[in-house]
């Protein structure tokens, strides 16, 4: 028995992880004992950063990828995948990233843009990224750049899940349109889109995206992620709303439940129950245009 | 004859469908209580330490452990194939299974991402062609036991399939690379089997 031809790093295996991940919950967390409650509570993944989107938002300053001192030791500290964030269009963190062993690469709004034009060239890398969207546009420009997971963007660090809801409904909106179209018509759907026309005719014909869609974003309760799961994301990223609540043990613990049983309400209202303090959070419709990071992205 | 996709989490849709297309009726089963209509379950890809959890913390694992105990068929793919091992290493603290399988699996044999990759493999009990395989983080079989049997290995020995009687486990996905004859394996013995719960 021998086996021949061995690929590291193909479309079928950066996308592979992703589906692996579906029907889980990714957790921010900023140190390793963070990381060991996430893994402890259901994970599917943990992101790896210095600081949750709430105090990158309440702080400001340049927010830039993660010391690798830090992105070690959660490493070491958890056996599940390991997400790290790199600057949209920032290659080199992205090197460095893929340099220090993660298993995803988080192309992100959350952090400060370091290129106002161009995302970073994915079809380089042996490790998969996962990229932030808000339309079905942004989204195939993402996978057409080699992107292998789609989060849509929501609005990060607030605790708002408005911007997420809108994101997903834009999204499948958007794909359900593509299916009704006729095929003479999906050339000026891919113009409008700004996006290839392979990615559009395929999208058409099979009614869904070629990758794996999380939602991110504003999703803080239990309930806000079995309402994203109902919508039709894949998973969910949870940033700020578990370490920026009351008793993030407990709701990191139920928000893995309400994502497993997200048609089931008698669930959810158990698992509701005695989380504590949710996140104090912000309206999105209070945040200035400049302050809002779902708009950074291309 | 309808077979179950523990649906916890992981890539179960997928498996789905490819039972679909083989011609099974399908039951998504997150409940002890939906295990009683089914006479084989898939247990998918995904993250095993978390199927684990819910797996306990939803009242499935220990009705599914008997189950199988009992006989009924079950095909595990890489997270899938950890829980039915009777022995787990670098399993997360406190990690279980639902065992039966009289393997040991190494958890996250690889290592990262970056080390993931697809290749073909020969399984003789499917003949040609070989099998094109795609490993995600995935386990290896580490030691087989008596009871059980490897069915593929790779270049370096290391075991990637196992069966043992109604049992069948990949460390590998099938299901998303439009190879059918795991599945159409596995039907056969859940055929033969006529598992009643």
């Amino acid at each position: 028995m021998t086996e021949t031809t061995s690929a590291f790093g193909s479309s079928r295996v950066k996308r592979g992880l992703a589906d692996m991940m579906k029907g889980g919950v990714i957790m921010d967390v900023v140190n390793a004992e963070q990381a060991r409650i996430a893994e402890d509570a259901g994970a599917v993944a943990v992101m790896a950063l210095e600081r949750v989107p709430a105090d990158i938002r309440s702080q400001g300053g340049v927010a830039r990828m993660s010391d690798p001192d830090l992105i070690d030791s959660i490493i070491a500290e958890v056996s599940i995948p390991v997400m790290a964030k790199a600057r949209i269009g920032h290659f080199v963190e992205a090197q460095i990233l893929q340099a220090l062993n993660v298993d995803y690469i988080d192309e992100s709004e959350v952090l400060s843009p370091a290129d106002y034009v161009n995302h970073i060239d994915k079809w380089n890398f042996t490790v998969p990224f996962v990229c932030g969207a808000t339309n079905l546009g942004e989204a195939l420009r993402r996978i057409n750049e080699g992107a292998a997971m789609i989060r849509s963007k929501g609005e990060a660090g607030t605790g708002d899940v408005s911007e997420a809801m809108k994101h997903i409904r834009t999204i499948k909106g958007e794909v359900a349109r593509l299916s009704a179209l006729t095929k003479d018509e999906l050339y000026v759907a891919a113009k409008e889109l700004q996006a290839p026309y392979e990615l559009v005719a395929e999208i058409a014909a099979t009614g869904k995206l070629p990758v794996v869609l999380f939602v991110a974003g504003g999703v803080a309760t239990p309930a806000d992620a079995a309402l994203m799961m109902q919508m039709g994301a894949d998973g969910v990223f949870v940033g700020s709303g578990i370490f920026k609540s009351g008793n993030p043990q407990a709701r990191a613990n139920a928000i893995v439940k309400a994502v497993t049983f997200y048609d089931d309400p008698s669930v959810i209202a158990s698992v509701s129950r005695g989380l504590g303090e949710a996140m104090v959070g912000i309206n999105v419709s209070d945040l200035a245009a400049p302050h809002r990071l779902s708009e950074r992205g291309w | 004859m309808s077979v179950g996709v523990l649906a916890l989490q992981g890539d179960f849709r997928e498996h789905a469908e490819v039972l679909r297309s083989l011609g099974a009726e399908v039951e998504l089963i997150r409940r002890p209580e939906e295990l009683d209509r089914i006479s084989g379950l898939v247990i998918p890809g995904g993250e095993s330490s978390v199927m684990d959890k819910l797996a306990r913390a939803f009242g499935v694992a220990g009705p599914l452990a008997e189950a199988v105990r009992a006989g009924l068929p079950v095909y595990g793919t890489c997270a899938g194939l950890i829980m039915l091992a009777d022995t787990v290493i670098d399993g997360i603290e406190g990690q279980q299974s639902i065992g039966g399988f009289d393997i040991a699996v190494r958890r996250n044999a690889f290592g990262s991402q970056t080390l993931s990759f697809e290749t073909d493999l020969d399984v003789p009990v499917l003949g040609e062609p070989p099998v094109h395989a795609i490993f995600i983080r995935a386990p290896v079989v580490e030691s087989v036991g008596t009871r059980a049997r490897a069915i593929a290995t790779l270049s370096d020995g290391r075991c990637v399939a196992v069966e043992q009687d109604n049992l069948l486990g990949t460390s590998f996905h099938p299901e998303i690379t439009g190879e059918h004859r795991f599945h159409d394996y596995f039907l056969q013995k859940v055929a033969a089997a006529g598992f009643r719960y």
